[in-house]
């Protein structure tokens, strides 16, 4: 179907996927300003359910999961004992004893096996799902308008970060507003019979809102200006949340214990020993995953994202620097392919919608 | 997909346009749909001597960074500065408005422009690309 519409096609994590269809600063620029529909189904999903399956999760995870209301989702993580970063997670609560998990394609034999072993002892069933569904994404401020004209669900009740059943151009789905790109949108959880049939009904409906099929180029520069990590690149098994900037995933006042819990307690108190910072430059040349970043000239840390920013029309990068660099006061540089370019310390994200 | 039958090709996807002894140089369609939006070309001074197979600049997408390599052996002779205010011509356009640079290369014996023997034909880089998937 991608190649129909004349794609890009690339491989990842043994799938064959939709890097872009025309040009990738179109596709982003349309989902800041209109919507882009994602075919997201290299997604792994993995079905946790039983009566022991938010306590499975509350020790599996870093996040309180059976503190989570049915029809909510939450962001999280699931770490080695050592407090590594094994997957960044969205898990989402279907019922008071069904949880839905999404890891990222790669990951998802790790975390099901993980999952699987660290629920035993639970009263609970963790199934690889992934072949189950089909994931279609639909992002940016016309989404809501354009999917609530194919839905039975009241989009406009639905929260960010919640979830319902309900029907998508006839087909049933497991829909919520959750996503990667900084706006407002939905992702459809559909059978895979159904995927171009929901596919097709939402791309009709939303081409006169200016919405066009999106790949996994304009996705990464969406979430990069949204300052939201990539696994593999900001999150790792060498780093715990705490150097992302995401201590706040690990829940360290929920009951019992998780796995994790007491590295992460230690790297908690002694701080991290990198931070992820944001940085911008004012130059042509892009500062990409690798390139080493230096303050005052010393090597001080790395970039782990990088890109031309669409909306800001300057290059934009994450990185990491050793904890300790005074990142603040320090002249920072880029070497980008030998040349030490101006960058400047940014907050991030890069970018916030207006709400 | 457009591959004008009377260029020569690079395997590293350059193409090349010989009028009497001079060069011109750009990448080709299939190049820029593989490396997305162009955002930026960085392109040798003219005056430079450039050599065939040799890095002479680098072609910034949004995805990647690409060293751009020249096809022939001579001086740059011109560079395309248009593409400084618009790189996504070697988008659009990548055989007209978006070519790159110009190279003044040697003359042979009948008075005819020099140019590497292993330049490939139309159909020989057709063939290169679709192995390429």
């Amino acid at each position: 179907m991608h190649e129909r519409l004349g794609a890009v096609i690339t491989s990842f994590a043994g799938w064959q996927m939709p890097l872009r269809y025309g040009s990738e600063t179109a596709e982003h620029q349309a989902v800041r300003r209109a919507a882009g529909l994602f075919d997201l189904s290299h997604m792994g999903e993995i079905l946790v359910s039983g009566p022991g399956a938010g306590g499975a999760l509350d020790y599996g995870l870093t996040g309180f999961l059976s503190g989570l209301r049915p029809g909510r989702a939450r962001y999280t993580m699931i770490c080695a004992p050592d407090g590594g970063v094994l997957d960044d997670l969205v898990v989402y609560r279907r019922g008071e004893q069904e949880f839905l998990v999404i890891a990222n394609a790669a990951n998802t034999p790790v975390v099901f096996d993980e999952l699987r072993s660290r629920a035993a002892g639970f009263d609970a069933v963790v199934a690889d799902a992934t072949d189950d569904y089909a994931l279609i994404a639909i992002q940016g401020p016309a989404a809501a308008g354009i999917l609530g004209g194919l839905t039975d669900l009241d989009l406009g009740a639905m929260k960010y970060y919640a979830g319902a059943f309900g029907s998508v151009a006839g087909a049933p789905a497991w829909v919520a507003r959750t996503g990667y790109t900084g706006e407002d949108g939905f992702e459809v959880f559909g059978r895979p019979a159904d995927a171009v049939g929901i596919w097709d009904a939402l791309a009709s409906a939303g081409a006169s809102a200016g919405l066009v099929p999106a790949g996994l180029a304009a996705r990464d520069t969406l979430r990069l200006e949204a300052g939201m990590p990539l696994y593999g690149n900001e999150l790792g098994p060498d780093l715990t949340p705490f150097e992302a900037g995401l201590g706040r995933v690990v829940k360290f006042d929920k009951p019992g214990d998780f796995v994790g819990r007491s590295a992460l307690e230690a790297r908690s108190l002694a701080g991290p020993s990198r931070a992820l910072v944001g940085l911008t430059l004012q130059s042509r040349r892009v500062a990409r995953h690798g390139y080493p970043v230096f303050a005052d000239g010393i090597q001080a840390g790395a970039v782990t994202s990088g890109a031309p920013s669409p909306t800001l029309g300057h290059p934009i990068a994450m990185a990491y620097l050793t904890a300790g660099t005074d990142a603040r006061d320090a002249v920072l540089t880029v070497g980008i392919r030998g040349e030490a370019v101006p960058a400047q310390l940014t907050d991030l994200p890069f970018y916030s919608r207006s709400r | 997909m457009s591959i004008p039958a009377e260029l020569r090709y690079t395997p590293e996807h350059e193409w090349v346009s010989v009028e009497g002894t001079v060069a011109s140089v750009g990448i080709t369609e299939y190049a820029a749909q593989q490396l997305g939006d162009v955002v930026y070309v960085s392109l040798p001074s003219v005056g430079t001597a450039v050599t065939a197979g040799e890095p002479c600049g680098e072609v910034e997408s949004v995805k990647s960074v690409s060293d751009l390599y020249s096809p022939v052996d001579g001086e740059v002779t011109e560079v395309n500065t248009e593409l400084d205010d618009d790189p996504s011509l070697v988008n659009a356009e990548p055989y007209a408005a978006g070519w790159m640079f110009r190279v003044r290369v040697a003359q042979d014996g009948n008075g005819d422009a020099a140019l590497p023997p292993d330049l490939l034909s139309a159909a020989e880089y057709e063939e290169l690309t679709k192995s390429a998937g």
